[in-house]
């Protein structure tokens, strides 16, 4: 929405382009129900005067596949860390599950998951949690504890990849596009000589070398290689809003680079990173995952969902569970942090929005026609 | 052009010889190399030591050990190529030269599946946005996005390799089997015909009952076993290519073309047995050649239909004379389904879960047929997993790409001089929306590179992924080096292409800089 006030005639609304593309469905006009009135209610008010968090916050929290996944990742989060408990920086506190991940017990009926989701009146043996829901491993470890502090080392390696990488691919992004010339010419060859190198072949490089020295480090290196995307994309975006006014302005009234740089552009840039950050974070799962499974990961003692895969890959057609659980967990995770993903997009990224129906298109012409009125 | 062009690689090589400082430097420092000898309990242990150390350099830090190795591969100018040698004294280029055919073949056969597939899934869910079937595609592309690829490729094993072994052994479907499948291929095809109500039911039936009729009666006939087209299918298929290729291409109204198109098809249909009978003898070059000649001759016939406008022709000639051979090929490769898959080698499984082929299958026959069949088998796990996770990006990436072209000015003003929807989408908005997906798959290579790390773990390729997986666990450096000069370069490669690409797609820009 370019101009809000300028009066467009009621027979071109802005809406209208977007439904270009639906040519063969002629005549597909359907009665508003009342869900999709509430929608376009919160569509038309965002015409009105809402500051520009506002917007994106109401967009994203009615992209219902975000929210809903915002819920579940909130919850695995609360999960793992509640049921293992917390055992970092010599803290160590302990979790409601009544194994750690590194107890060895009996192993009970070949190891197999005492979890059953299959109520009594289908015939199964009702909603049981047992002692070992996700089962055992062959020597004994409870499976469910495993996973669970898997989970926790790969939300810690997740956010700390995400942090790592955002600062540094944000810094050399800035600087590169706000100095232009031969600043910027040597940050995107070094940009470039990082991106040239597959980055599963530089994390397992960096693995081999510093994953003995436990996930946080590992996490931290991880984060160290997988900067260069962002900072391309920042360099983009900062090339374009040095030439606004408002940095003009800024510099008229004696601010220095450095606060030009971080208060006025990069604020301005906070859709591209935020978005970005999202999705390396959820590349970041699978690349974690795949690290542990070649070995190349978390190093034991310690343990990551990629890493309880790899070490029981071999059991896949005897003890499927220690495969199966730990992906899910996986997949569950990346699932959710796309879905957000996506929906940051979707908020912070105006040409993405929703299609309106053709009530909310006749309601916001007519509220444009009162407004130029 | 040709500046622009060795400028971008000469950058382009400057960096890849930076990286390949990089890698090495890291990878040297990676781990001990003499870790195994030094925990060894041998008599000769310091001997073994000396000799490793001679032979790989290992007196010399890493970080000037990287000249020795630079000046082995800067020899390729005076004709004598030296990687250096892996742990056991094996000269890199001689491992090499075995794994690069295997992976390569990995990657560009997944590549280009992907571009095509993701380009058609991708131009079709956006020219139906919000339709059931773009949620449904749209959810699973997520889905396999968010998939480990070693967990989809350890799934796929399980499941789709040993399953359908199994399922050879009684190649019948079950009822529910046939009337599931119906169902789904009803619903995808009236999501992606789309229309009103009405229409949707009728696409929805004709395409569910005819896809339910196939089934059953490849079920009864026991097809699956002796698989085959055979002519009349052929023909079928020929006829219904050529249409659907100039509907598309040049549109119906355009006679000339639509005769084409048939008269090619007819001539394919009409080589048929002649082809059959002499394909014993083929080879895979042969194969091509035949290939290339039956474009010519599509292109022949749509010049001398000629007509208003002989290019179009010509193209939706060649175009048909492809998809004709491609039906040809197609069928005799499932004349020989039946030997290849009772052989005593294959032993009746045949999708392969480890290799790149069946060993010693080379040496009982030399039929192109049969081994095509062997490496078909073989490729298709690895390739399906390696394919899934691009695929669902460039699906992704291409809905994203055509529905911004479609909300552009020009598309309006197509519109509004009243070309055919056809044209609008055919001619101006599917050649624009190429434009960023190739940048995303100049990008994507080094993610595949990675899959294919992982894939060829999984289903036991001796590719450059497992020689790169191998050494690296034992901080073998050389062959990692190779593997990284490989890969880079194809990258780099894959970069220019991406570049010639752009100017041939968008005229705008001119690469004189």
């Amino acid at each position: 929405m370019s101009n809000p006030l300028s009066p467009l005639p009621p027979e071109f609304p802005e809406g209208e382009d977007r439904d270009r593309n639906n040519f063969l469905d002629e005549g597909g006009v359907t009665e508003p129900n009342a869900d999709e009135v509430a929608e376009n209610a919160i569509e038309l008010k965002e015409i009105e005067g809402l500051s520009q968090g506002r917007i994106v916050f109401r967009r994203f929290i009615r992209h219902r596949a975000a929210l809903i996944s915002m819920f579940v990742l909130l919850f695995i989060v609360v999960l793992a860390f509640s049921a293992e408990g917390i055992d970092a920086l010599g803290i160590v506190i302990p979790g409601w599950w009544q194994w750690t991940y590194t107890h060895v017990g009996d192993v009970i009926n070949g190891g197999r998951p005492t979890l059953s989701l299959v109520p009594e009146w289908l015939g199964g043996p009702g909603i049981v949690w047992g002692d070992h829901p996700f089962g055992q491993d062959d020597i004994g470890h409870d499976t469910f504890a495993q996973v669970m502090r898997g989970t926790q080392q790969t939300l810690m390696i997740v956010f700390v990849v995400g942090i790592v990488s955002t600062i540094i691919g944000m810094v050399i992004g800035a600087i590169s596009g706000f100095f232009r010339g031969t600043i910027d010419a040597v940050l995107m060859r070094i940009t470039d000589v990082v991106i040239i190198i597959p980055l599963l072949v530089l994390t397992a490089v960096l693995g081999r070398t510093y994953g003995n020295l436990g996930s946080f480090v590992l996490a931290v290196v991880l984060g160290l290689a997988s900067w260069t995307g962002l900072a391309r994309l920042v360099r983009s975006d900062v090339l374009g809003l040095r030439e606004r006014e408002f940095v003009d302005a800024a510099r008229v009234a004696g601010a220095s680079n450095f606060r030009i740089m971080f208060v006025h552009i990069l604020p301005n840039a906070i859709g591209v990173i935020v978005v970005n950050t999202t999705l390396l974070m959820s590349a970041t799962i699978l690349l974690e995952a795949a690290l542990g499974f070649l070995g190349f990961g978390v190093q034991a003692p310690d343990i990551s969902l990629g890493k309880i895969i790899f070490d029981y890959q071999t059991a896949f057609t005897t003890r499927p569970w220690l495969f199966w659980w730990p992906g899910a967990f996986i997949v569950i995770i990346a699932l959710s942090i796309n879905f957000i993903g996506d929906g940051l997009r979707d908020a912070f990224d105006p040409r993405q929005k929703r299609a309106l129906n053709r009530a909310a298109r006749l309601d916001r012409a007519a509220a444009r026609a009162r407004a130029s009125a | 052009m040709l500046t622009f062009l060795s400028r971008r690689l000469l950058a382009s090589v400057l960096v890849l010889f930076a990286a390949s400082y990089l890698v090495y430097v890291l990878t040297a420092n990676a781990g001990d190399p003499l870790e195994d000898l030094r925990t060894s309990t041998a008599r000769n242990k310091d001997e073994l030591i000396a000799q490793r150390t001679a032979l790989l350099n290992l007196d010399t830090p890493p970080a000037l050990r990287y000249f020795i190795w630079l000046s082995g591969v800067l020899k390729v100018f005076i004709g004598q190529f030296d990687l250096g040698k892996a742990r056991n004294g094996q000269p890199v280029t001689l491992l090499l030269n075995s794994a690069v055919s295997v992976t390569i073949q990995l990657l560009i056969t997944a590549t280009l599946l992907a571009i095509i597939l993701g380009l058609l899934i991708g131009i079709t869910t956006a020219l139906r946005q919000y339709s059931g079937y773009d949620y449904v595609v749209t959810t699973m592309s997520f889905f396999f996005f968010s998939l480990p690829s070693f967990f989809l490729a350890v799934i796929l094993k399980q499941y789709v390799g040993i399953g359908f072994n199994n399922f050879l052994q009684d190649p019948t479907f079950a009822l529910w089997v046939i009337v599931l499948v119906a169902v789904i291929a009803g619903f995808a095809w009236q999501g992606i015909i789309g229309g009103d109500g009405r229409r949707r039911l009728i696409t929805a039936a004709i395409a569910g009952g005819s896809t339910g009729l196939v089934m059953a009666y490849l079920s009864l006939a026991g097809w699956f076993n002796t698989p085959s087209l055979g002519i009349v299918v052929i023909a079928v298929l020929g006829v219904g290519a050529a249409i659907l290729i100039s509907a598309l291409t040049a549109g119906l109204a355009n006679r000339k073309s639509l005769q084409t198109a048939v008269t090619v098809a007819v001539i394919g249909v009409a080589v048929y047995y002649p082809f059959i009978l002499i394909s014993r003898y083929l080879t895979l070059w042969s194969v091509l050649g035949l290939g290339v000649l039956a474009i010519g001759v599509g292109i022949l016939v749509g010049y001398l239909f000629g007509g208003a406008d002989r290019g179009q022709s010509a193209r939706t000639g060649a175009l048909t004379a492809l998809a004709v051979s491609f039906f040809t090929v197609i069928d005799r490769f499932m004349q020989s389904w039946h030997t290849y898959a009772t052989s005593d080698l294959v032993g009746g499984r045949p999708i392969g879960t480890v290799g790149a082929g069946t060993p010693n299958l080379s040496d009982v026959t030399s039929s192109f047929w049969i081994l095509g069949l062997d490496s078909f088998t073989h490729l298709l796990l690895p390739t399906i997993s390696l394919l899934l996770v691009s695929l669902a990006s460039y699906s992704r990436y291409s809905r994203a790409s055509v529905l911004d072209v479609l909300n552009q000015d020009y598309i309006r003003t197509a519109r509004a001089k009243g070309l055919g929807e056809r044209t609008v989408i055919m001619r101006h908005a599917f050649r624009n929306s190429l434009i960023p997906i190739t940048t995303i798959v100049a990008f994507d290579f080094g993610g595949l590179v990675g899959g294919a790390i992982i894939t060829e773990t999984i289903f036991g390729w001796s590719g450059m992924g497992k020689l790169f997986n191998d050494a690296l666990h034992i901080v073998d450096v050389n062959p990692i080096m190779g593997f990284f000069l490989v890969t880079g370069s194809v990258a780099v490669l894959f970069n220019l292409l991406a570049d010639l690409a752009y100017t041939a797609l968008d005229p705008r820009i001119r690469v004189t800089v």
